[in-house]
């Protein structure tokens, strides 16, 4: 499942930022994996304590997640406009797509008008 | 819709998409503060403000009750307006490829180089103090390209010697960038391999900076605070002409000045 050490191409090919942010997606993935198998135990063990421990334990992973993606969104401008669309609203998933392509301009330019261009420092040289 | 209203301007959706790649073209390459700050959004639009945490004593409603008043740093909002020929936008769609942009390229250069100007200048206006505005004395930059390493180390040392670590950049304005470029020290080495090496950290050609910054890349110490990420809109059109901007809005906060040394010239 995660591949937290593993680049699928050459290091020397990557840049430090398309590093860090292949550190934090596999840090989200490694942890709502957590939060599954949690998920799991808590259903089936059937010692109460146990079950309380593992349930705190399993709340914690998913606030380790959404620090990560937060930092995610900070540093991925089109996952920040992804994100801005569809979380917390209440309607149609799928509809706010058609939504949003409605707010554009029905494909008037990317998302929101942005040009996305975010930061551009690098961490290292 | 959003407030860039794009939708309401004649420009087809391939015309508009090859607006939008020749303004990020022109864009990245002279944003320059953006590689050497940190940035925190985009907020939207409706961000208005970053707080920092401070407060001012005023006036009291009534006796016996004390009242402070929280101070922000507003962001600005910068625009930069151009206009494009119809018939010229109309030719994107007959395949043209050689389409007069000149006047976004133009209104792209003026809002990157104002985006510089506020974070290593200032912009007292728009209440920012700048990267220069440090606690450093400024140091002088030699009239000599080849002895910018000199000068560059210098800073650096002071920089590391108030225990900021590195990596660091060197921001030089156009001239100065072109002129180290090309220059090599006495022993014959290229001056731009020898900077690299004392910082550990890019070179970084930027428009609207005088003289030359050494900036310290750990993070934390200058934040450019981003509302509206710069974003194409639509102003309005007559029969021959489309009038459209750039747009952004932002504000730039200090929390480390001694994490820059601005090296001016002579």
């Amino acid at each position: 499942m995660a591949q937290s050490a593993g680049l699928h191409e050459p290091e020397d090919r990557l840049t430090p930022q398309v590093i860090d942010r292949h550190r934090a997606l596999a840090s989200v993935q490694e942890e709502l994996e957590a939060v599954d198998w949690y998920d799991q135990r808590v259903a089936a063990t059937t010692d109460k304590e146990l079950a309380e421990i593992l349930g705190h334990n399993r709340d914690e992973e998913k606030e380790h997640a959404m620090m990560v993606l937060e930092w995610l969104r900070r540093h991925d401008p089109v996952l920040d406009q992804h994100m801005r669309t569809y979380l917390f609203t209440n309607g149609s998933i799928v509809g706010e797509e058609s939504e949003a392509e409605g707010r554009d301009g029905g494909g008037a330019g990317a998302g929101d008008g942005s040009l996305a261009i975010g930061s551009l420092k690098e961490a290292r040289a | 819709m959003n407030h860039l209203l794009r939708e309401k301007a004649p420009i087809t959706e391939r015309a508009w998409q090859e607006l939008d790649r020749e303004a990020r073209e022109r864009l990245m390459p002279a944003l320059a503060a953006r590689r050497v700050v940190d940035f925190t959004g985009p907020g939207g639009w409706e961000h208005s403000a970053v707080n920092i945490g401070r407060s001012t004593d005023i006036d009291e409603p009534l006796e016996g009750l004390r009242a402070r008043q929280r101070r922000v740093m507003p962001l600005v909002e910068l625009r930069a307006y151009f206009s494009l020929s119809r018939t010229e936008l109309a030719d994107f769609d007959r395949g043209a490829s050689d389409v007069d942009l000149a006047p976004l390229d133009d209104a792209a250069a003026r809002i990157a180089r104002a985006e510089n100007i506020a974070v290593f200048h200032g912009w007292p206006t728009a209440g920012i103090t700048g990267m220069a505005a440090g606690t450093f004395p400024q140091a002088p930059l030699p009239p000599e390209y080849r002895n910018y390493p000199a000068a560059v180390a210098k800073a650096v040392e002071q920089v590391r010697t108030a225990g900021i670590n590195g990596p660091y950049a060197l921001a030089l304005g156009p001239d100065a960038f072109t002129g180290v470029a090309g220059s090599t020290e006495d022993g014959g080495l290229i001056v731009f391999d020898h900077l690299h090496r004392i910082l550990e950290g890019p070179v970084v050609w930027a428009p609207g900076l005088s003289g030359a910054m050494v900036v310290s890349l750990r993070g934390g110490d200058f934040t450019l605070h981003v509302g509206e990420d710069l974003s194409i809109g639509y102003h309005h059109h007559d029969a021959d002409t489309v009038h459209l901007y750039l747009e952004e809005s932002f504000t730039f906060v200090v929390t480390t000045s001694e994490a820059a040394v601005a090296l001016a010239p002579q």
